[in-house]
């Protein structure tokens, strides 16, 4: 069985140069790794940096030192040293995100938004939309949004639209930064079975999850971010 | 006249003449090529042909034989007071007659009859530059020229067929010469276009305000620009000349009188007479030799 | 993406005699690529930007160009002529303000069909019929095509600027602060147009901007620029999300919040 993402030694500071250069230690020596078809919770009090090393794995952040490898077919791209358009292209190819806020664009509407990342694929628009109205609807997502920007959305209806575009591809890894947060019971079921689907496609999942439920129900193992805290090593 | 004697053979100092000669054979040598000379002041105002006078004084020789024309006319202020000008500093023969004229200065007209080997043509040019309309800047201009970068010239007649629904320039309408330079023919008719093609007459082109000097050598290829689907056409006229009946010539309009009346007649005034001297008669003659009858 | 980077640029220097425009900049532009030149008026983009699009010329540095034959050429030791030709083809440049870059006394439609007619187009029904699909795509209404820029809103003008610069299918484009003087809902319209052909036609863009926003939206990759200096480069998430620089840490921090 491949092993779709290896975290080694990964260190993250921030240096605040607004405040006197001021440094703050995120996390320190992160090393794990994700199976395919394993969905793995990151766990741990908040502050500890979970949402960190979502944003590391994903190329926000970068890194001070260590490797993050995923395998991109027959390549292994080090996101930690890749170059940005390597990076975008292993963002298109191999990994994708759910953030916990959509970030808007003016003017597209919600199914594009939602349709985007399986186009800048390749898959003609019009396969593209249609693969997007099924999910919408899977997420209970008004009709009469779909052709809105979702600018103006509720904050559920907002994130429904992200799990969506997150959803939409087969990406190998799949990062899940609070997915279920602002949705109710009902649809938070949805997304927990669409998660077990990802599961048995072969995806790896790498998520934050605070409902307990919905941990309960995904999380294959938890992995305690505080074991990575800088105060801890440096104890 | 002992008053000549203070004067050089047509005007202008010898050394002049060789500057201009020299700018003439350059423009000779690339055609359709503006070259800059140091025009002179000349006694009279500029947009009066100080260009064309320059260039013919530089070529004139003693037993020329001159004609100078101004729309087609020779008989017009301009071309009478040219004419005297170079009778009285060169004493040079002049005529009417195009078939007898080894120079020709003209403005705004090409002769109807056919010029030959042994006559140059001088035009009279207000403004050389045929790209001015679209770009005022003179040093990307002569760039343009030296990289062959013609597109706005078709910007130009584009902009005529969106407004007019076709090329609406009739005169000073755009030529490229000896397939390399885009040249502005002077405010002649677009009608006089395809005269200046393979003539066999030398044409040069002065212009005295702006200080250029340009020609097209005997025998060159002189094409009007156009598009494929809007390819380029002279003037059509209904009606024949109403003095000679002359055909397939450049008609200038004549008011008659205040109820609407008018005719056409030609605006080559030589060639007109000299049909009528051939027996040739027009709508007009012959209404007048019925009414005399 | 290509294998081969379109633009190398290295170690372009502009000097104002002693003043420096912009200092040593290098890097690689690839096919398909948006790169944000960042950074505060005076910081040296606007320099650099008309260097690598060959209006101004460096101190030192050299910058070679993937011709579409895959040829690298040096941009600063090509003719005029060349160089000419390549920005009229293969490049595009988008003016701040559009007057700049538009012929304001000529219709729309010619406006585009300009560079049509530079390349030899002689055919004046298929000239009109590509400017007028490129007026369609731009979103100007075809009704507009005999009507001058002058005649045009700003973000008409923007438009049209853009749709002259795009009709030969070039590879490369360059902005100079495309919504710059716009108002805020003109700004959107055209940033979502821009980011829709650019993702459409595959352009590779280098776009100066001082806006953080347009960057976000727009580019792929940004570069923040400080007295000259290139100071900070990388993915634009993570030049924004994770600034390291203490200049590229003021820009971020002093970005409005709505």
């Amino acid at each position: 069985m491949t092993t779709p993402l290896i975290v080694s030694d990964v260190s993250k500071s921030f240096t605040m140069h607004l405040r006197g250069g001021l440094r703050l230690p995120v996390v320190s020596n992160v090393s794990f790794s994700l199976a395919a078809g394993e969905c793995v919770v990151l766990g741990g009090p908040s502050g500890i940096g979970k949402s960190s090393i979502l944003k590391m794995l994903y190329g926000n952040y970068a890194v001070d030192t260590g490797q993050i490898l995923v395998r991109n077919g027959e390549q292994i791209i080090d996101l930690a040293s890749a170059e940005p358009r390597v990076v975008l292209q292993t963002r298109r190819d191999v990994l994708g995100y759910v953030s916990q806020f959509l970030r808007t664009v003016p003017r597209v509407s919600a199914l594009d938004v939602v349709a985007e990342p399986l186009v800048a694929r390749g898959t003609p628009v019009l396969e593209a939309r249609e693969r997007a109205e099924a999910l919408l609807a899977r997420l209970n997502l008004p009709k009469d949004l779909w052709q809105l920007p979702p600018a103006t959305f509720s904050g559920g209806e907002q994130q429904r639209v992200n799990i969506a575009r997150g959803f939409i591809t087969d990406h190998r890894v799949l990062l899940l930064d609070e997915p279920t947060a602002s949705l109710d019971a009902a649809n938070r079921a949805i997304v927990v079975d669409m998660v077990r689907a990802k599961k048995d496609q072969g995806v790896a999942l790498l998520g934050i999850f605070h409902d307990e439920e919905v941990r309960e129900a995904v999380a294959d193992r938890i992995l305690d971010v505080s074991q990575f805290s800088p105060r801890r090593a440096a104890a | 006249m002992t008053a000549l004697a203070d004067y050089n053979f047509a005007y202008l100092d010898e050394q002049t003449k060789r500057m201009i000669r020299r700018a003439i054979l350059k423009a000779i040598a690339i055609p359709g090529y503006q070259v800059p000379f140091a025009s002179r002041e000349m006694p009279m105002p500029y947009g009066w042909g100080t260009g064309g006078v320059q260039v013919t004084a530089a070529i004139l020789g003693p037993h020329d034989v001159l004609k100078v024309i101004d729309q087609g006319a020779d008989d017009t202020t301009n071309a009478v007071s040219i004419r005297a000008f170079f009778q009285k500093v060169a004493d040079v023969a002049v005529t009417t007659k195009t078939s007898e004229a080894t120079i020709i200065q003209t403005r705004h007209r090409i002769p109807e009859e056919t010029l030959g080997e042994n006559q140059v043509l001088v035009y009279q040019v207000p403004i050389p530059e045929p790209l001015r309309f679209l770009e005022p800047r003179e040093t990307e201009t002569r760039q343009m020229h030296a990289l062959e970068e013609y597109g706005l010239m078709h910007v130009k007649l584009y902009e005529d067929i969106a407004r007019h629904g076709r090329i609406a320039t009739t005169y000073a309408y755009p030529v490229k010469v000896a397939g390399r330079y885009v040249m502005d023919p002077s405010p002649t008719p677009k009608f006089d276009n395809p005269k200046m093609n393979q003539s066999a007459a030398l044409q040069l082109f002065g212009a005295g305000r702006e200080k250029r000097i340009y020609a097209v050598p005997p025998y060159t290829d002189v094409v009007s620009l156009d598009f494929e689907d809007h390819p380029f056409e002279v003037q059509t006229f209904e009606k024949p000349c109403a003095l000679c009946g002359a055909r397939h010539v450049y008609l200038d309009e004549v008011v008659l009188d205040d109820k609407g009346g008018r005719m056409f007649v030609c605006s080559d005034t030589d060639y007109c007479e000299t049909r009528r001297e051939e027996g040739q008669r027009g709508e007009m003659l012959a209404d007048m030799k019925e009414a005399a009858e | 993406m290509s294998d081969q980077p379109l633009l190398n640029v290295r170690g372009v220097s502009k000097f104002y005699g002693s003043r420096i425009g912009c200092t040593d900049v290098s890097f690689d532009l690839w096919p398909g690529e948006v790169l944000a030149i960042v950074g505060e008026s005076g910081s040296g983009k606007t320099t650099l930007l008309n260097c690598l699009a060959t209006r101004l010329m460096p101190t030192t540095g050299c910058v070679q160009y993937r011709m579409r034959d895959g040829n690298l050429r040096d941009l600063y030791q090509m003719s005029d002529a060349e160089r000419r030709f390549l920005m009229r083809t293969d490049w595009g440049f988008v003016h701040q303000n559009p007057a700049d870059g538009l012929r304001m006394t000529v219709s729309a439609g010619a406006n585009v069909g300009e560079r049509l007619m530079a390349v030899g187009n002689r055919h004046y029904g298929n000239i009109r019929n590509t400017a007028s699909d490129w007026l369609e795509r731009v979103e100007i209404a075809q009704d507009r095509i005999d009507d001058q820029p002058r005649a045009f809103s700003g973000g008409m003008r923007q438009r049209l600027q853009i749709a002259r610069n795009l009709v030969t299918s070039p590879r490369l484009v360059f902005m100079d602060e495309p919504t710059g003087g716009l108002d805020v809902s003109v700004q959107a319209r055209l940033l979502d147009l821009v980011r829709g052909l650019v993702s459409d036609l595959g352009l590779a863009v280098i776009v100066v901007t001082h806006d953080l926003a347009v960057a976000r939206l727009l580019s792929h990759r940004m570069m923040v620029m400080k007295g000259g200096r290139v100071i900070e480069q990388g993915l634009t998430d993570r030049v924004l999300d994770d600034p390291r620089e203490p200049y590229t840490q003021l820009l971020v921090s002093s970005i409005l919040q709505v």
